[in-house]
């Protein structure tokens, strides 16, 4: 059987990957260890949160699947920061973990074009440095124009836990064992990661009286653009806010050299994530703070088990029971998993064009875990950006490359291959610069247009969007033109705000800060969305600071469009300072604005290769 | 780097003579079209040749002119430099000349910045060069060395520390909203910090202003009515210095005609025409005059005669002095005592020409802008054109920041502006290490599943 496409994983980054080309008309086969573990989730039971629900919105707007799959598995959903600006809004939901696997696995079934095998690959077949297929563990050898690898965590993954360390994918699943070998002889560089994961408890052996409660928000969300809710707001499942105590701390710093992070394993090579500490570095660490908050997730309506967000630990089991037992409320809790480390292997990213294909082997494309994230969502949208680019390369068409002003994925991509990795790389708002610009509002108005050229976006959902933005031009105009004069002075005292002396314009009324757009719709000729509303008033309201960052984002461009030829040749500029040419030659980088973004590039080396770029 | 550069290369009005430098593959045809010397165009690399500068008929200054070919030069590039006299007014015209001529202005630093671009010289030497390049006096000099020694990065990165501390406590609050242990940021608590670090910087911006002085020099004016002994005065602080001083024919307003130095620091004398020819000029400065100056200067001195009574004409000055840098000079103090000094503020008594008490203006000087400090204490100034630009950017994001705060605007737009702020503190102290603040927020806050 011969597929134009063979991504080999199912998870988050593998599913919307396949589902690309699939869609795009490309026949492609997904290979994974278990289908019953596809669009599995591993660690925590949410999807979105701060700068990770954007990321969803953004793969909604590009056409891919994880939010219009996270809104068919909603436990609780809420839109969180609506006490800051509307950037740093962001949508977070606990999903089902046996819902949300289900629904992808029906939506990968009914799609055509697309195949599911279960099996492990062994090795990607790369005569003369071009993808040919995959060798399967079994012998099997399936051809293929383009691979897409997205092993997550699998590639030579250790378990461990306490002074015991075995070779085993995340619960207990099968391991892949020769890919990331066979990808170092083909001079890959490859770089050991580290993570972990919380206990599971049973919910039954837990008192939640002694917990504090967390509900999900009052009024209706959904991550797709395209999607009325499918939940019911007042049957939200609630998680629960709970805290270490002395006992808890004292018992981890006991037992701390047991912990296989701390002298229990003397052989751990993996980094793991700063932003996610297991519960022993949180106490070495932070030994000033005397409690740490940990939250109770439900895992799933079908089963019983609670996710302790905030307790990774790779602690003996011994001695996760103690701790567990420790915590008020879990007193007689029932560990149903006990939480562990893992430690896999990882490409080191600069490896990688902005494509997603590897530098070394063409047609071959890497996305997700392998690539040094971590996260369902950074994964998800490297999954889809390399399934579309596999596509574009498939038809013979140029790259989809995003700017980081115009999308989340963007700044996660550019800073994976520009900059490289230390640890397990996760999004944040603070990694973007322009975030004003990448708002979950308006991730349709900024990426839209590319999902329905790259035909992942129907003509029905396209035309909605049309009428959107032609909706938002229309009520901008009507603000724009409709004005309130002294005789609307009386309502506009009851609503707290300055009377006027002279007429004035809607639009400059709803930038004072005590005014919102829903007074002023009473004075509009025609009815619009509340979606519509919410972009004429973002913009009224915020125009200055819209306008810096779009300021800003055009010097970027600017730098983005000075194109450093391919073939430059870093060691024969005088005066680069060495660190500035090994970084150069490393990253290759394809513009001026990206160079200027590696570290250890200075703006002196800058000006040296801007300077023989101009003598050519 | 196709383009030919130029600019003078002695520091104005110092020296008896000046330099002016020229780089670039056109230098040696420019310089030909206004050069007397017919035989310099095709001569040898590593010749001086003496001519005279011609404006069109016009002889404009006798030279003598350096001409270096490419490679064996500074910045490897053709270089001619014009060694002509020292007055400011012919080294303006010169470089003018050069200009029209086909030359661009220099930069401060280019012509290092192109021996570096070519290879000449590494970055550390670059930065070592181009700070003696600036520094005209000891204290300058030290304060180059201070630069370089990382005093102002302390300062700075103090400052940057107390930002960071601000902003990842936004960010944190930003990506871990759940966290409700960690203290939300407030805008109220900003606008706290706001005022300290706006104290700080307007401080270092002062105190940046007062290393300027002691690199530029301080614009004088001194004034008074005819015949109080404004000359012998100026004659007794060049003393034995005359060399330097240059004269200029002919006046030209608001310009600096004079540069001489007393006790390590640059006064730059204005409007003081003709002093070496006829010393009666500066004598016969009248009122009128004397409020003009008044007006253009930043540090006065206004001298009056001990052995007269105040006339009307000095209390016409004396009122125009309110909010200036002034030092009221009595001189002839060696004479009876005639003149009424119970109004009189920050009086020195001196006899110039006797030579008492001269020194003491230097002091005084000193004191006015706050330099006494400088020479015995920390050097902590920034000396540079660049570092103090970008604190004025600074200052004016900490304006945006207050506005922001003062519109209700949410904490992460404010932080914008904190963000700026942040980033030009780095670029003076050249740190824009991108994972900083990520750093910082993962180190102060305890979050993560």
């Amino acid at each position: 059987m011969n597929y134009e496409v063979i991504v080999v994983g199912g998870g988050h980054a593998g599913c919307e990957a396949a589902l690309a080309t699939a869609r795009k008309g490309h026949k492609t086969l997904l290979v994974t260890g278990n289908i019953n573990n596809i669009a599995d989730m591993p660690c925590n039971p949410s999807i979105g949160g701060s700068a990770k629900g954007i990321v969803v919105r953004e793969i909604d707007a590009l056409g891919g699947e994880m939010g219009n799959n996270a809104d068919k598995s909603l436990l609780q959903i809420k839109m969180l920061n609506t006490a800051k600006g509307p950037a740093v809004r962001s949508l977070r939901a606990q999903a089902d973990k046996i819902t949300y696997p289900k629904n992808m696995i029906n939506t990968l079934k009914n799609t055509d074009n697309l195949d599911i095998k279960e099996a492990l690959v062994k090795d990607v077949i790369t005569p003369d440095n071009k993808v040919s297929g995959v060798l399967l563990e079994n012998g099997e050898i399936i051809n293929s124009k383009i691979v897409i690898l997205t092993t997550g965590t699998y590639m030579n993954a250790d378990i461990m836990v306490g002074d015991t360390r075995h070779r085993e994918g995340p619960h207990g699943e099968k391991p892949s064992n020769y890919l990331s070998d066979n990808l170092a002889k083909k001079g890959f560089i490859i770089k050991r990661l580290k993570t972990g994961t919380p206990p599971r408890i049973d919910k039954s052996s837990i008192d939640f009286s002694k917990a504090k409660i967390e509900n999900g928000d009052t009024i209706y969300h959904t991550f797709s653009f395209d999607n009325d809710p499918m939940y019911d707001i007042n049957k939200q499942v609630p998680c629960y806010l709970i805290y270490t105590n002395d006992e808890t701390h004292k018992i981890i710093r006991d037992n701390l050299n047991k912990s296989s992070m701390y002298g229990g394993l003397s052989d751990i090579k993996g980094v793991g994530p700063r932003y996610c500490p297991s519960i022993e570095d949180k106490i070495v660490r932070f030994s000033d703070k005397e409690r740490h908050q940990l939250f109770l997730e439900p895992e799933s309506l079908y089963y019983d088990d609670i996710y302790l967000q905030g307790f990774s630990t790779s602690m003996p089991y011994d001695v996760q029971e103690k701790m567990v037992h420790s915590l008020s409320g879990l007193e007689n809790a029932k560990i149903l998993k006990y939480a562990y480390a893992i430690e896999y292997d990882a490409i080191y990213p600069t490896q990688l064009k902005f494509s997603l294909e590897t530098k070394l082997i063409e047609n071959l494309f890497t996305a997700g875990q392998i690539n040094g994230t971590s996260g369902y969502e950074e994964a998800a949208c490297q999954g889809l950006m390399a399934g579309i680019n596999a596509s574009l390369k498939l038809e013979g068409k140029e790259p989809f490359i995003l700017r980081r002003d115009e999308a989340y994925i963007g700044v996660l991509i550019d800073d994976l291959i520009t900059k490289g990795i230390r640890d397990p790389y996760r999004l944040l708002t603070s990694r973007a610069e322009y975030r004003l610009l990448l708002r979950s509002d308006n991730a349709d108005l900024r990426l839209r247009d590319y999902g329905y050229k790259f035909g992942l976006i129907s003509d029905e959902k396209y035309n909605r969007f049309l009428k959107k933005k032609n909706d938002i031009q229309k009520a901008t105009l009507e603000f724009k033109e409709n004005r309130l004069t002294p005789k609307n002075n009386d309502y506009l005292i009851s609503l707290g705000t300055k009377e006027l002396k002279d007429g004035v314009s809607l639009y400059d009324l709803l930038r004072r800060p005590e005014i919102n757009v829903n007074d002023l719709v009473r004075f509009l000729d025609n009815d619009y969305s509340d979606e519509v509303l919410e972009q004429v008033s973002i913009s009224a309201k915020y125009e200055g600071y819209i306008n810096k960052s779009l300021m800003e984002a055009e010097k970027l461009k600017k730098l983005e469009d000075k194109k450093i030829p391919d073939n430059i040749d870093y060691d024969a500029m005088h005066n680069l300072a060495s660190e500035a040419k090994q970084k150069l030659k490393e990253v290759r980088p394809n513009t001026i604005g990206q160079a200027m973004r590696i570290s250890g590039v200075n703006p002196a080396d800058i000006s040296i290769l801007t300077m023989y770029m101009k003598r050519g | 780097m196709d383009d030919t550069i130029a600019a003078i290369s002695t520091a104005q009005g110092v020296g008896a003579i000046s330099i002016i430098r020229v780089s670039g593959n056109k230098a040696i045809d420019i310089v030909s079209n206004i050069f007397s010397n017919k035989d310099f165009k095709n001569a040898p690399s590593h010749t001086i040749h003496y001519g005279y500068i011609f404006d069109g008929a016009d002889k404009v200054d006798e030279v003598l002119v350096t001409l270096m070919r490419s490679p064996k030069t500074f910045t490897k590039e053709d270089v001619v430099e014009i060694n002509a006299h020292g007055s400011i007014m012919t080294t303006d015209k010169i470089l003018e000349l050069l200009l029209v001529n086909g030359c661009r202005l220099a930069e401060p630093g280019e012509f290092t910045k192109r021996a570096f671009l070519n290879g000449r010289i590494d970055l550390t030497e670059a930065e070592g060069v181009m700070n003696l390049i600036n520094s005209k006096t000891d204290i300058s000099r030290k304060i180059a060395l201070n630069q370089v020694g990382g005093k102002v990065s302390n300062m700075i990165r103090v400052l940057r520390d107390e930002l960071a501390l601000i902003i990842s406590n936004i960010e944190v609050n930003i990506d871990y909203p759940e966290y409700e242990d960690i203290e939300e940021m407030t805008t109220s608590k900003i606008k706290s910090n706001l005022s300290d670090l706006e104290d700080k910087i307007n401080k270092i911006f002062t105190e940046s202003k007062n290393g300027e002085v002691l690199t530029n020099g301080i614009k004088t004016a001194i004034v008074g009515k005819p015949n109080v002994g404004k000359s012998s005065l100026l004659n007794r602080l060049i003393g034995e210095e005359k060399a330097i001083v240059t004269d200029i024919q002919g006046t030209t307003r608001d310009s600096v005609e004079a540069t001489l130095r007393i006790d390590n620091l640059i006064l730059n004398l204005i409007d003081t025409a003709g002093i070496r020819d006829t010393d009666d000029l500066v004598e016969s400065i009248g009122v009128d005059k004397s409020i003009q100056l008044i007006d253009q200067a930043d540090l006065i001195l206004f001298v009056v005669n001990y052995n007269e009574k105040l006339t009307e004409e000095d209390k016409i000055i004396l009122s125009r002095l309110k909010g200036k840098n002034y030092i009221t000079v009595v001189n002839k103090c060696d004479l009876d005592k005639k003149i009424d000094d119970s109004n009189l503020d920050n009086v020195i008594y001196v006899s110039a020409l006797k030579d008492i008490n001269i020194d003491e203006i230097g002091k005084r000087i000193k004191n006015i802008f706050n330099l006494e400090k400088i020479e015995t204490t920390d050097l902590t100034y920034l000396t540079s054109a660049r570092s103090l630009s970008i604190l004025r950017k600074v200052l004016d994001s900490v304006k945006e920041v207050r506005k922001g705060i003062e519109n209700n605007y949410p904490i992460d737009m404010v932080e914008i502006d904190l963000k700026d702020i942040w980033n030009l503190l780095g670029e003076i102290i050249g740190e824009s290490y991108d994972e900083e603040l990520l750093d910082n927020l993962f180190s102060r806050f305890c979050v993560g599943k």
